[in-house]
């Protein structure tokens, strides 16, 4: 039968020519003691740079003939706000898939000034990657050819993944509105403010206010 | 004469002067298959610029999973592709497996891949008889679809639900798989090679379809690894990237297949890649069942792992047993705290590298989760790929890059 494609047998393709020691030298002999908080949750080498370095970070391991990181698995961010001063880290995760071992790096920004080099002129992946993570999370990918939002509305004019936007409690107790179970002027988005400290002194404050 | 036109249709702004055609593919286009919209620059039927919007369906999964305990989330995960559930199902099982340090006997390893590898199949026979709708070829369509009932029989005899299966559970299945799923599965593997022969005999030497697909849509193995491409739209540029193989997951490392390539990246290589990827998955179907038959006795009728904080004990034990009360009381009520720790855990799925980034601080709910989507990140090279193509070129293009919105929009 003519099939134009070639058939490669694969099996238990296992080089494990790279570990993560080697990584670890490398990354410290080019940047030293730049590079913090290294560990290896699930085997996977995980370190933190300072912000400003994250491109020459991405590039080094990019660049480097041993180290290959050539393709951006994912690019992700997750706020910390116990982490006063910096509350967002935005996350990397690399694969170099020569030697097929993965690596992430974190760096840590300024919930109030959050600036980090963007990505996207070294992996075009990053891209979208980044306009998520900046409508989610509102990281200003510095030099990002499009930053605006992508998955949620142009209006929207707060970033919801934010720790400060919790879900509704499921155990509240509050919900005594006769026809939906909830208050009916909860705002959406920051256009309306809470007036009392809780959902339910607002709720009462409102009394009478219109249902939904 | 151009006085009078403007002085009766108000037209806008330099509309006639323009020397391109604006042209609005969705959000609710048949084209799309999906609610996405494409706002394509057209000169005549050239493609100068095309412009995505996403996100019409984009439903905060990964905020309300924050809020969420483990086995609710099972259900969010359903909805990403929904094309082939299961596997989304799985991957997640795996991540919290993972974080958890459960380990899995081998049966329910082979169970969850004969699950697995079913979804695998059922998203790539859409995906290529889409592709055939698309350049003008109905029947194969509709012809597999019968095909693809057989397989939603299966999952229904094993979860009960066909579409979004919300199968399995945290260390295995919810039940063992009864004779009459082995029986439907029997049935599939009988009757579908049949089908999906006359199928390819349909389409893959057909001079029509190849001129359509032949040369279309095509990227570099190097920009796709850019793009950040996974699975059959990344194997089809000739990378012999699997998960399955390189991070073996689920115990794939026993199972004996071949990993598929392309050499172009058009979208003749895609349909080729995901239709020779059926057959394999086929030869996995048959050797899971080879080895689920080495099990006998107790042994064959182990479908879970011993994980009681996570795994929902049986009704009937509910009712009868003290410690089956109590956990099943815990794990409804989400009173089990998960380990603190921090996990990437990543599957192949239809579409590729399907990926869970999962951060638990000791609470009840994960304290982050990121589902790397494979759809998300490729769909950004659709500009690329149909740059100064054809607009029914771009129409299969976007057929057999396997555009799922519910895994774009997440």
């Amino acid at each position: 039968m003519l099939r134009n494609y070639r058939v490669i047998r694969l099996l238990n393709y296992q080089i494990m020519a790279l570990t993560n020691e080697i990584i670890r030298t490398r990354l410290l002999e080019k940047f030293g003691e730049q590079l913090t908080e290294w560990s290896e949750p699930y085997e996977m080498l995980t370190f933190t740079a300072p912000k400003e370095m994250n491109l020459k970070v991405l590039q080094f391991l990019y660049d480097d003939e041993t180290l290959k990181f050539r393709f951006m698995t994912d690019l992700c961010a997750v706020h910390y706000p116990e982490r006063i001063g910096e509350e967002l880290a935005v996350v990397y995760h690399l694969h170099n898939l020569a030697d097929n071992i993965r690596v992430r790096f974190k760096v840590f920004v300024n919930v109030g000034q959050p600036d980090v080099f963007t990505a996207s002129k070294l992996f075009e992946a990053a891209n979208w990657m980044e306009r998520e993570t900046y409508d989610f999370f509102g990281v200003n990918f510095v030099g990002h050819p499009n930053l605006k939002r992508i998955l949620n509305v142009d209006e929207m004019d707060y970033f919801p993944l934010r720790k400060e936007f919790p879900l509704e409690d499921q155990t509240r107790v509050d919900k005594d509105d006769e026809m939906f179970g909830r208050g009916g002027t909860f705002g959406y988005g920051t256009e309306k403010e809470l007036v009392g400290g809780t959902l339910a002194e607002d709720q009462k404050h409102n009394e009478g206010s219109g249902i939904l | 004469m151009s006085d009078l036109l403007h002085h009766h249709i108000k037209l806008p702004e330099g509309s006639i002067e323009k020397q391109t055609t604006t042209l609005n593919l969705g959000p609710t286009h048949p084209a799309t298959h999906g609610v996405m919209q494409n706002i394509i620059e057209l000169d005549g039927e050239r493609i100068v610029s095309a412009e995505q919007t996403i996100g019409y369906i984009h439903r905060a999964f990964e905020k309300l999973a924050e809020r969420r305990p483990l086995y609710q989330i099972t259900p969010l995960t359903d909805r990403l592709n929904y094309c082939s559930s299961p596997l989304n199902n799985m991957g997640w099982h795996m991540a919290c497996e993972k974080l958890l340090g459960v380990k899995t006997p081998k049966r329910v390893d082979y169970l969850r891949v004969i699950i697995m590898e079913l979804a695998r199949i059922s998203d790539h026979l859409i995906c290529n008889s889409i592709v055939g709708v698309d350049s003008g070829a109905y029947t194969g369509f509709l012809y597999v679809m019968q095909q693809r009932e057989l397989i939603y029989e299966i999952y229904e005899e094993i979860c009960g639900s066909r579409l979004t299966t919300n199968i399995g559970r945290i260390g295995g299945f919810e039940r063992n798989f009864n004779a009459t799923a082995f029986e439907k599965l029997d049935k599939f593997l009988k009757e579908f090679p049949k089908v999906w022969k006359e199928f390819e005999d349909l389409f893959t030497r057909n001079r029509i379809f190849m001129d359509r697909l032949k040369g279309t849509g095509a990227i570099s193995s190097e920009r796709a690894l850019s793009y950040g491409f996974t699975g059959p739209n990344l194997r089809a540029s000739g990378v012999d990237y699997d998960v399955r193989v390189h991070t073996p997951y689920c115990s794939y490392e026993d199972f004996d297949f071949v990993v598929p390539v392309g050499t172009t990246g058009d979208n003749y290589d895609r349909f080729l890649v995901r239709g020779e990827e059926v057959w394999q998955s086929l030869n996995i179907i048959e050797q899971a069942k080879r080895k689920l038959e080495e099990f006998t006795g107790a042994d064959a009728e182990i479908y879970h792992a011993d994980v009681p904080e996570y795994y929902l004990p049986k009704k009937e034990d509910v009712y009868t047993k003290m410690e089956a009360l109590i956990w099943h009381f815990k794990i409804v009520m989400g009173e089990t705290a998960i380990p603190k720790g921090e996990v990437y855990h990543s599957i192949e799925a239809a579409n590729g590298e399907l990926g869970f980034y999962f951060i638990s601080d000791g609470g009840r709910t994960p304290y982050r989760l990121h589902f790397r989507r494979p759809c998300f990140i490729y769909y950004q090279a659709y500009s690329e790929l149909t740059k100064g193509a054809m607009l029914s070129d771009a129409i299969m293009t976007m057929s057999s890059l396997n555009l799922i919105a519910g895994e774009m929009d997440a």
